[in-house]
């Protein structure tokens, strides 16, 4: 018993040395809100991270946690990546923004990334994307293809960034069907595939025959499918999920931005920015136009190419909710309007929660 | 042939101690083979799983606090267990005392003395018993069963919270996201030891130490044992069941609300939407796993604290997905389990040919 008990220690401690060695140059790490399976928001940061293992091969190591709740549990998440010698972290959800903060505050060596945050240090990095470019884009689609001249709007929380993405699809409705109609539901949460079915089926029974959303899961898609009516991907392309039903997609690609990252410290020239970049930088995606009259998709292609060219979908006019001036004509809003937008345009057919 | 289940006459006391020890060594068994089968090398993984947390100062400190709220629920739990008082609520008791706790810093944030901290505990201790006082008023005077109550205040709580995050207590800060603003250093539980644990830990052990004297060396905890056992038997002794039942769940509320404040406190600083991981159930398993006994709960909570801080760490060195984590950690609780119900039953072979007659004797 006791040589067992001798021998298992020598075996731990054989184990023990052998993983604490390690050849890769950086180490980087990933924290994911969801599971990695969501085929959404957190796949696409997976996705960006194996973009990370292919570009670097053995120079760079990786590791992620997935599914990790907001909280005390992400503060200690992020601190094991810390402490096991990660040299950059990407925490990317929202609700991470003040344990990143606490943790980067006790490791002042290590860079941290936050995803859509608010809130930067030396060492704390803040990235986002243009997503209400795209948002342009599917609006106009949507008053193109849609009968009924209502949308339905799948909405996660009442921050500035979901509340820009639904100002910009009516508006890009807008464009083409100045009486578009959009209803949105508010469902409370980034991932919950029962809550975002409910919605969906709830906003076509409503006389929606366009449904798109700013949740993670492919859940409103495939209600679409089943439904006959049509929709857009989320983050990621979901053709596989709604074969008819999916028009195009706004994907995030997360992967030359982690992979510039990444480069930087490896480099020692990173540091501590607030990225937000869009369509003209890769950062976002359309997927290929699919299930569309020629006209509709040259004319989405049209404006894709107007944006990359530096064209910003919120310029003027833009009429407030309440009849008040946003923008006048041909003015576009500056960043910071867009990113702290806490306000509807005219035609949404909802009171947003204040 | 089948399989019955019959009671021992004695129960083995070597046997009582060793069990732990032999689930344990058959979760870590199954554990490697678990990992084999997924392409990883057994012995890292269980390196990783079972040892790495413990050999690291910090890791040894996070799971000791995520054991703390466990402890101090289950310590409260475990007296109304003892005393026939089936309280299943205990995670609307932790979330209604973070809220009761949370009211000074979020609607008063100018008030910062040596003050806050501790009203803000008492104020969590006093909303969690209040809270725990319905399904017990109810039991006492309408009979009604305390195991439904107390679990559908649960949602009740969860829901309380969810409003007051999105509505009147969100941070004016906040950019609109469901969150209340940041408590200050005067109302956050201090840091011990320089990291991941906080007051919150030796707060625990001193309640666990008093509690495992009141119900050892204590006419209450006579009282509290002979009212579960034979409530008749105690009645005579003068003893009553509708003041021990409000007793009970006041102070498991309580050492709940409290748990719930000082988590809110020390380790998010701020009211969020949700705000516990289930605490309050997971608290039950860990009472009964400590055996109703307040030393016990201690070791019980650090193991089932290591399962968690163990499944984080083969996930971040060995990329495990975290649903093979939770498998273990299920595996952990079913071998504990299956060798306690050995040590009180043993298992017979029943032959389909055997006659009727022998079977009916037992």
């Amino acid at each position: 018993m006791k040589s067992l008990l001798k021998a298992t220690v020598a075996a731990f401690a054989l184990v023990a040395a052998g993983s604490a060695a390690s050849a890769a140059d950086v180490k980087a790490c990933f924290i994911y809100v969801g599971p990695i399976g969501d085929f959404g928001w957190s796949y696409q940061h997976d996705q960006g991270r194996l973009a990370v293992e292919a570009e670097f091969g053995d120079k760079v190591e990786t590791a992620y946690l997935e599914s990790v709740p907001e909280g005390p549990d992400a503060e200690r998440a992020i601190e094991r990546f810390a402490r096991e010698g990660c040299n950059i972290i990407f925490t990317t959800s929202f609700g991470y923004m003040n344990q990143t903060l606490k943790v980067a505050k006790k490791f002042p060596d290590v860079k941290f990334e936050h995803a859509t945050g608010y809130k930067t240090a030396d060492n704390v990095a803040t990235y986002n994307s243009k997503f209400h470019q795209g948002r342009y884009i599917i609006g106009q689609i949507a008053a193109k293809q849609s009968k009924t001249g209502v949308a339905g709007y799948i909405a996660s929380f009442p921050i500035p960034e979901v509340v820009a993405g639904i100002n910009a699809f009516l508006l890009g409705a807008q464009s083409v069907n100045p009486d578009f109609k959009l209803k949105v539901v508010w469902v409370n949460t980034w991932f919950d595939p029962g809550k975002e079915a409910d919605a969906a089926k709830a906003l076509v029974d409503q006389g929606a025959d366009i449904i798109t959303q700013h949740t993670d899961s492919t859940a409103p898609l495939q209600v679409a499918q089943e439904r006959g009516v049509h929709g857009f991907g989320q983050a990621s392309d979901m053709i596989n999920f709604a074969k008819d039903a999916q028009y195009t997609a706004i994907i995030d690609d997360w992967a030359p931005y982690y992979v510039e990252r990444v480069q930087e410290v490896l480099d020692g020239t990173w540091k501590s920015e607030s990225t937000w970049d869009g369509l003209a930088e890769g950062h976002v995606v359309m997927a290929p136009y699919t299930n569309l009259p020629e006209d509709v998709a040259e004319m989405a292609e049209a404006t894709e190419a107007k944006i990359k060219g530096g064209w910003e979908p919120f310029t003027g006019p833009i009429t407030k909710q309440d009849g008040s001036v946003a923008a006048e004509d041909g003015v576009p809003l500056d960043d910071g309007a867009i990113l702290g937008m806490n306000w509807y345009v005219q035609g949404v057919d909802d009171k947003l929660p204040q | 042939m089948r399989l019955e289940l019959v009671k021992r006459k004695e129960r083995s006391q070597k046997m009582a101690l060793l069990s732990p020890i032999i689930a344990i060594g058959l979760t870590a068994l199954a554990a490697a083979l678990i990992f084999a089968i997924s392409g990883h090398n057994p012995l890292v993984g269980l390196y990783k799983f079972f040892v790495e947390p413990l050999t690291q100062e910090w890791s040894l400190q996070a799971t000791i606090a995520k054991a703390t709220p466990l402890v101090l629920i289950g310590c409260g739990l475990a007296v109304c267990y003892l005393s026939n008082n089936w309280n299943i609520g205990a995670e609307g008791q932790f979330v209604v005392g973070a809220l009761f706790g949370s009211a000074l810093p979020i609607l008063l944030p100018e008030f910062e003395s040596g003050a806050t901290l501790p009203l803000m505990l008492i104020f969590g201790a006093v909303g969690g018993a209040l809270w725990a006082l319905i399904p017990a008023v109810l039991k006492n005077w309408f009979n009604t069963n305390e195991i439904l109550t107390s679990l559908m205040l649960v949602y009740v709580a969860s829901l309380a919270l969810d409003y007051l995050v999105r509505g009147p207590w969100r941070d004016p800060d906040g950019y609109n996201f469901p969150e209340s603003r940041m408590f200050s250093d005067a109302a956050t539980v201090p840091d011990v030891f320089g990291g991941a644990m906080s007051l919150s830990t030796p707060i625990t052990i001193v309640i666990a130490l008093i509690l495992a004297v009141v119900l050892a060396k204590t006419l209450k905890g006579f009282e509290i044992r002979v009212m579960g056992e034979s409530p008749r038997a105690g009645s005579f002794a003068g003893f009553s069941a509708k003041r021990l039942t409000l007793f009970s769940f006041a102070l498991a509320g309580g050492l709940a609300g409290l748990a719930g404040t000082m988590e809110v406190s020390g380790g998010l600083n701020q009211l969020l939407p949700t705000i516990s991981p289930g605490y309050g159930f997971t608290a039950i398993i860990v009472a009964f796993l400590g055996r109703l006994n307040p030393i016990g709960i201690i070791i019980a909570g650090f193991v089932l604290a290591l399962s968690y801080i163990g499944g984080e760490a083969v996930q971040s060195a060995m990329g495990v997905s975290n649903k093979i984590a939770s498998v273990i950690q299920g595996l952990l609780l079913f071998f504990v389990l299956a060798c306690d119900t050995l040590i009180l039953y043993r298992i017979r072979f029943v032959s389909h040919h055997a006659p009727a007659g022998e079977a009916s004797h037992v």
